[in-house]
């Protein structure tokens, strides 16, 4: 290869699309390391504290998308206080300065205040798509200034983030000019917004494929912007109230008809059941459905509209659907690859998904490959038959609502259970355990998860073997977050070299001493070792023997961070 | 299953000697602390169990309490401990507080359809949540009861004949309408506000035109 001049290999490159492989290549040698860096344009940074922005901008001066996770995953449980960290601005300031063609940025759990959105719509002039997931901080404000300055915006995707709505017109100030959106995703706004400016924008945006509503959009509403928008491909339906007027409802019938190229489909924050049947016409194609914020439609209806979606490979439901309903999926959805099941808050009523529904799922459906699974129980019996029936699973987590249940017919540990799962799933990537669990789980994992890249354990084993067994034998272990389990010490500290081999660990209320966490500190510089103590005083050392409560550690090039609140200790 | 019984009730006797309280060293607060849930009791006969050990995020150091410490949960403040069907765990189970935040806020939303009632003459109003009734007789029951009078019964022809008082409510065009003239589902969506009409207007009403 090294007889091809730059150009050529260049062009080869540019059929190398994934990060990875893109990591790979330059790593082969000096000349692919500069080639490579000069091409790239798509860079993703798993934690935003491992590399300064000035190191990025410096390696890829083509940079043009950059995605950003900030805070650390168990930070949606609540697990992170507030103010942890994890700010976009100088990231967008370095950028700026930098004189970076940015054109996508994608933020995940970082905290993106008013003014980075207000930099950001300034200071790129060909910026393209903002996603922001699980992010903070910011308000209808900052959306306003995306909206006004982004000349040549493709694509505003909001995900369960939590915005302050300033009950601004922020939709109005997309110009007349704009025409260029493809996706619009406003499903987590709460506040309302002006549905005759809403039906312009979407008037004036031919490419629009994507729309996902928020709640304030009523059905008349909804039925007048998709009479626009035909060729829409996935749509989140906001509110679908019954409206008395059932002219209203009769037209929504006939534009969803008109609607042919509809695969996606989500929203319903508010719904009737008696209206869902406007959306049967779309249902036969849909290969992505997601009502699991459609707390409003009960069990029955759930079952009745699944009947019709034969071709889903997505499908994101409450578990008020219940194991019979999971039975009519795995009758019906022959295609699906990734199925959750999320739980309603109904508390107190009959245990609505058991075992039952996953051993039917894992029957009826071969092709599953992601599951995110919350259950009232789970048995060692049918994990062993879910990993039979199931051996492609890439993903799989199991919740089981009460977090140290055992099996419930034989009052056993479900080791056996997840140690079928690692045996037969030998491309699996991401493992949650929950349940009764030993050591002896760890010792499955350890042995077969060979593949194993993100492991989330919480109120397991029994001694510091159990963390030993999953730092020796996951060789590809990225990341691993542990809560409240019996790890200590010996377990942190017998392969500290692992760390550098993985993005992070965290571990919440096990049995780990500020001590143990010093020397861990010490000994690997290229770590960031943070302690949060909520409790103490900001300038009281604490006492090496003292347990600590939570524990966060990544690898980094960028030393101790600057931003870092007054409960982190940085050790 | 004698002896996990009995070993559980051991549990529960030294969960009040190490039993967490909500508060500062020295005060005493008189909070019983739910325990655990009965599903639990029932299914933990393996010596293997490990008792939840939940976050000390509410405790000072001094009673931080190193050895295992039993099963606490979050506390009401019920005189008599209210048995919970789940111990609560912070971030247990692992839903994401958008989620969790946003089905709450769903819940709440649905949970009630509240309307103002006013009475002319009365220095107040009041507010009642129109879900909670399953037809016209209820509420026009709970409104009497409410503002101790009575409307009586309704007739298509007359509507409220021979009582003092006409239920009317205000419906979305603005519009005020006698209670009682459309369907119970329509005019519950449709209902603004509700407004009890007394004396002569009530009467103007009701009367054949």
């Amino acid at each position: 290869m090294n007889y091809f001049p730059d150009e050529v290999i260049e062009h080869i490159f540019e059929y190398v699309g994934s990060h990875r492989d893109r990591n790979a290549l330059s790593l082969v040698c000096r000349s692919w390391y500069r080639i490579e860096r000069c091409t790239r344009e798509k860079v993703f940074i798993g934690n935003c504290y491992s590399i300064t922005p000035e190191r990025l901008i410096q390696r890829f001066p083509s940079l043009k998308s950059l995605t950003l996770k900030g805070k650390p995953h168990f930070a949606d449980f609540s697990l992170v206080p507030h103010g942890w960290g994890g700010f976009v601005y100088p990231w967008i300031e370095a950028l700026a300065k930098g004189k970076v063609g940015l054109e996508e940025l994608r933020l995940k759990r970082m905290v993106v205040s008013d003014e980075s959105l207000e930099l950001l719509s300034r200071a790129f002039p060909n910026f393209k798509s903002l996603v922001l997931v699980s992010c903070e901080e910011f308000t209808t404000d900052g959306l306003a200034a995306i909206a006004a300055n982004c000349k040549w915006l493709r694509e505003l995707d909001l995900q369960e983030n939590e915005v302050d709505d300033h009950k601004g017109q922020w939709l109005s100030c997309f110009p007349d000019s704009c025409t260029s959106l493809v996706s619009l995703n406003f499903a987590c706004l709460k506040g309302e917004i002006n549905t005759g400016v809403l039906e312009r924008l979407v008037a004036r945006s031919p490419n629009l494929k994507s729309l996902r509503l928020n709640r304030s959009v009523p059905l008349d509403a909804l039925q007048r912007i998709l009479a626009r928008a035909p060729q829409l491909v996935d749509l989140g339906v906001g509110s679908l109230v019954h409206d008395p007027a059932m002219e209203t409802f009769a037209k929504l019938m006939t534009t969803m008809n008109k609607c042919k190229s509809i695969t996606s489909l989500s929203g319903f924050l508010e719904v009737t059941p008696r209206c869902l049947t406007a959306m049967y016409p779309i249902l036969p194609k849909l290969t992505s459905l997601n009502l699991s914020y459609a707390a409003g439609i009960p069990g029955s209806d759930l079952i009745k509209l699944i009947r019709h979606c034969k071709k889903l490979q997505r499908l994101w439901i409450m578990d008020s659907i219940g194991d019979k309903g999971l039975g009519v999926v795995a009758n019906t959805c022959k295609e699906l690859q990734e199925l959750r099941v999320f739980p309603s808050d109904n508390i107190g009523q009959h245990a609505a998904v058991t075992e039952k529904g996953l051993v039917a799922i894992s029957m009826g459906c071969p092709k599953l490959h992601s599951l995110l699974y919350f259950c009232h129980q789970m048995t060692n019996a049918a994990l062993i038959t879910v990993a039979k029936n199931c051996p492609n699973f890439i993903r799989f987590r199991l919740a089981i609502l009460d977090a140290t249940k055992p099996d419930p017919d034989t009052n056993q540990p479900l080791d056996e259970g997840f140690g079928a799962i690692v045996q037969s799933c030998r491309r699996l990537r991401r493992l949650s355990l929950s349940g009764q669990l030993t050591d002896k789980v760890f010792l499955y994992i350890g042995m077969y998860a060979e593949q194993l890249e993100m492991l989330s354990i919480a109120f397991a084993g029994e001694s510091d073997k159990g963390m030993l067994y999953v730092l020796n034998g996951c060789k590809k272990l990225r990341k691993l977050e542990i809560r409240d389990c019996p790890f200590g010490n010996t377990a942190l500290l017998t392969d500290v070299g692992k760390y550098e081999t993985m993005r992070s660990l965290w571990m919440s209320s096990c049995e780990v001493t500020v001590g143990a966490c010093k020397v861990l500190a010490m000994k690997m510089p290229r770590l960031n070792v943070e302690i949060f103590n909520e409790n103490e005083p900001a300038d009281c050392e604490p006492d090496d023997v003292q347990k600590v409560e939570k524990m966060y550690l990544y690898r980094t090039l960028a030393g101790k961070r600057k931003d870092a609140p007054e409960y982190v200790w940085t050790l | 299953m004698a002896t996990s019984a009995s070993a559980y009730e051991n549990d529960i006797k030294n969960l009040k000697a190490t039993e967490l309280t909500l508060g500062l060293p020295g005060t005493h607060l008189q909070q019983n602390v739910p325990i655990i849930d009965q599903e639990k009791s029932s299914a933990s006969s393996s010596s293997n169990k490990r008792p939840l050990q939940l976050p000390h995020e509410e405790t000072s150091p001094a009673q931080d309490c190193g050895s295992k410490c039993s099963n606490i949960a979050k506390n009401t403040d019920d005189d008599a401990a209210p048995p919970p069907s789940k111990a609560k765990i912070v971030g247990w189970p692992p839903i994401r507080s958008y989620r969790k935040n946003s089905l709450q806020e769903q819940s709440e939303a649905a949970g009630g359809i509240y309307v103002k009632v006013s009475m002319d003459g009365a220095p107040y109003l009041r507010k009642i949540d129109l879900k909670i009734y399953g037809g016209y007789p209820q509420l026009l029951k709970a409104l009497e009861n409410m503002f101790k009078l009575t409307i009586g019964e309704y007739s298509e022809k007359e509507g409220y004949k021979g009582s003092d008082y006409a239920p009317t409510y205000e419906d979305k065009d603005g519009d005020w309408m006698l209670v009682g003239d459309v369907p119970w589902d329509m005019f519950v969506t449709s209902c603004k506000r509700l407004r009890i009409m007394k004396g002569s207007e009530a009467r103007g009403l009701g009367c054949a035109v």
